[in-house]
C-alpha cells in the first residue's frame, strides 16, 4: 500500500498530503496541459441577428422555424449547423473528434441527442440548463487533461419558442411579462477543444454546486441564479488565491440586468468588488429597445456572446485572462408547481491566451 | 423549505434578511398605474365591442333572450383570429387583465394551446392539450354553477 502510494506520488497524481494533485481548494481544478479552444462557430435567430452581437455571429437566420416542421427541429438544425461549421473551420470530419459533449434546455436534451445522432461521435449528453457551455468546457478540458483524447466538440443550443412552450406558456398566449423576465436566446454555439493549439487555453475549472435562494417564480431567473454565480466566483477566487483584478473580464452567462446587480451586491457584501471588469452575456446580447425585459437567457446566450464576441477579442489579444461563469437554473415546471424553488448552479472556467 | 432556510443560513454569501431587503429594494416593480389604466381601457373596449355586436344581432331580428349567444361566439371568434395571426399576445402585453379576464382571454388560451400542439398531431396534440390552460375555468365554473343552482333551487 505504501509502495503503491509512492508510485502514485511519482506519477504526479497525488501531492504530499495524499490528495489529488490537480485539485485546488474545495471546488477547483488547476490544469497543467491546458486544453485549447481552437475553433468555434455560432448560429443565431432573427432577434439576435438584429442585436449588437450580430457581426460576430457566423450564420444569422431570418426565420425562427428555419423551414422545418417544428421549433424543436429548427433548434436541432441550428445545433447541427454550428457543429458542422466548427468542424469545417478546423478542417476535420466528425470521425476525427474523440468526444461530443452537448446539452440544451429541452426535455431529455433532444436537440443535443438528435444532433449527436447525425454526427455519430461518442457522445456525453448534459443537462446544465444555461450553464451547459461551461459545464461542457470543464468536462472537455478535464477529459483532454487526463489524456483521454485529442479533440472534444462541445456544443449547446436554445430556442425562444421551444423553451417558452416547455417552461412557461404557449408562444401565442397573451400575458404580461414582468420587468425582471428574460428572453430566451434562439441560437446555437459549438467549440472544438484540442489538446494542442494556439487558441485561448482552459487553465482552471471551478465546478459549481447548487445554490438555492428560494425563488419560486420561473420568470425571475436572474435573481434565482445570481447567488450561485456569486458563490462560484467567490469560491474560485478563494481556491486559486486570486483577486478579481487578476482577470481582464469576468463574464457571467445570463443573469440579466437584475441578476447582474444582485451578483455584484452579494460579492460586495463579502468584500469582493467585481464591478470594474464584470459583464453579463444576457445584458450584452440584445439592444435595450428590443423589448426583452431584463435581457437574454438560455444556453445559447453565453455561447453566442462568448464564442462570438469575447473569443474574437481574446484571439486579437485585446483581453488575455477571462473568467467565464455560465449560470443555470435547474428547476422543472413540475417541481415549481409542486411548490419547489429554483436551484441555481454556476460553473466557471478561467481562460488565458 | 427547511433545507433552503438552512442553506441560506449556512451559505455565508446569502443572508436571509439581506436578501429579502434586496428583493424589496432592487427588484424592478411593475408599472402599476399604467397597467391599471390600460387594463381598464382595453377591458372597456372589449365590453363596448360586445355591446355593439349585441345591438347588431338584435337589429338583425334575434330575440332578446337568444342575442347573447351569437355575441359571445363572435367575440370568441375574433379573439381566436387575432391569436392565430399573432397579434393577440402583443395586445395582451399592453392590455393585461383588460383582455385576459373577459371571454377573449379564454378564447386566446384555447387557441394558443391548440396552435402550439398542432405539431404533435390533431388528436393527441391539439385535441388533447387544447384545454390545458382553460380547463380549470371550465371545471370550476361548471361546478360552481351546479352548486349555486342547487342552492337556489332549495332556497
Amino acid at each position: 500500500m505504501y509502495l503503491q502510494g509512492g508510485i502514485v506520488l511519482a506519477q504526479g497524481m497525488v501531492n504530499e498530503t495524499g490528495r489529488a494533485a490537480k485539485k485546488v481548494g474545495r471546488q477547483s481544478v488547476l490544469l497543467e496541459k491546458k486544453a485549447s479552444l481552437n475553433y468555434a462557430a455560432t448560429v443565431a435567430g432573427p432577434k439576435e441577428s438584429l442585436g449588437p452581437m450580430a457581426q460576430y455571429i457566423d450564420r444569422c437566420h431570418v426565420d425562427n422555424l428555419l423551414n422545418e416542421k417544428s421549433f424543436e427541429k429548427a433548434e436541432c438544425h441550428m445545433l447541427e449547423e454550428a457543429c458542422y461549421l466548427t468542424l469545417g473551420k478546423a478542417g476535420l470530419t466528425p470521425d476525427d473528434v474523440d468526444y461530443f459533449i452537448a446539452g440544451d434546455l429541452l426535455n431529455q436534451v433532444i436537440s443535443a441527442n438528435y444532433c449527436a445522432r447525425k454526427l455519430s461521435i461518442p457522445y456525453f449528453g448534459l443537462y446544465g440548463a444555461c450553464s451547459t457551455l461551461t459545464e461542457g468546457l470543464s468536462l472537455g478540458a478535464m477529459l483532454l487533461e487526463g489524456g483521454y483524447g485529442d479533440h472534444v466538440l462541445i456544443a449547446t443550443s436554445s430556442h425562444n419558442c421551444t423553451s417558452e412552450r416547455q417552461y412557461r406558456f404557449p408562444t401565442e398566449y397573451g400575458y404580461q411579462r414582468p420587468g425582471y423576465a428574460q428572453w430566451t436566446v434562439t441560437g446555437a454555439g459549438a467549440v472544438l477543444l484540442g489538446s494542442r493549439g494556439d487558441g485561448p487555453r482552459v487553465e482552471s475549472v471551478t465546478v459549481g454546486k447548487i445554490v438555492d435562494a428560494g425563488i419560486r417564480d420561473p420568470l425571475n431567473m436572474g435573481t434565482a441564479m445570481a447567488p450561485a454565480a456569486a458563490d462560484t466566483i467567490n469560491q474560485h477566487l478563494l481556491d486559486l488565491e486570486r483577486v478579481p483584478g487578476y482577470y481582464h473580464m469576468i463574464i457571467t452567462g445570463d443573469l440579466g440586468n437584475t441578476g447582474k446587480q444582485l451578483n455584484e451586491d452579494i460579492l460586495l457584501n463579502q468584500g469582493i468588488d467585481i464591478r470594474p471588469n464584470y459583464s453579463d452575456c444576457g445584458v450584452l446580447i440584445y439592444h435595450p429597445q428590443q423589448n426583452v425585459g431584463a435581457g437574454g437567457s438560455g444556453c445559447a446566450c453565453s455561447a453566442l456572446v462568448f464564442l462570438g464576441f469575447f473569443l474574437n477579442q481574446m484571439l486579437k489579444q485585446e483581453i488575455t485572462r477571462v473568467l467565464l461563469v455560465a449560470t443555470g437554473s435547474l428547476h422543472s415546471p413540475t417541481a415549481i408547481m409542486q411548490g419547489e424553488s429554483m436551484p441555481g448552479i454556476a460553473h466557471a472556467v478561467s481562460l488565458e491566451i | 423549505m427547511e433545507d433552503i432556510q438552512r442553506q441560506k443560513e449556512t451559505n455565508l454569501l446569502l443572508d436571509n434578511h439581506w436578501f429579502n431587503n434586496w428583493n424589496k429594494l432592487k427588484q424592478p416593480k411593475p408599472p402599476l398605474w399604467k397597467n391599471l389604466i390600460y387594463a381598464f381601457l382595453f377591458g372597456g373596449l372589449v365590453s363596448i365591442l360586445g355591446q355593439a355586436l349585441l345591438e347588431m344581432y338584435l337589429a338583425l331580428g334575434v330575440s332578446q333572450e337568444q342575442a347573447g349567444n351569437p355575441t359571445v361566439a363572435t367575440v370568441i371568434f375574433l379573439a381566436s383570429l387575432l391569436t392565430a395571426i399573432g397579434i393577440f399576445d402583443r395586445i395582451a402585453s399592453i392590455a393585461g387583465a383588460g383582455v385576459a379576464i373577459p371571454v377573449t382571454g379564454f378564447a386566446n388560451s384555447i387557441t394558443a394551446m391548440a396552435l402550439e400542439f398542432k405539431r404533435e398531431g390533431f388528436v393527441l396534440g391539439s385535441g388533447a392539450k387544447m384545454f390545458s390552460l382553460a380547463g380549470s375555468i371550465i371545471m370550476f365554473g361548471v361546478v360552481t354553477a351546479f352548486v349555486i343552482g342547487i342552492i337556489s333551487a332549495i332556497i
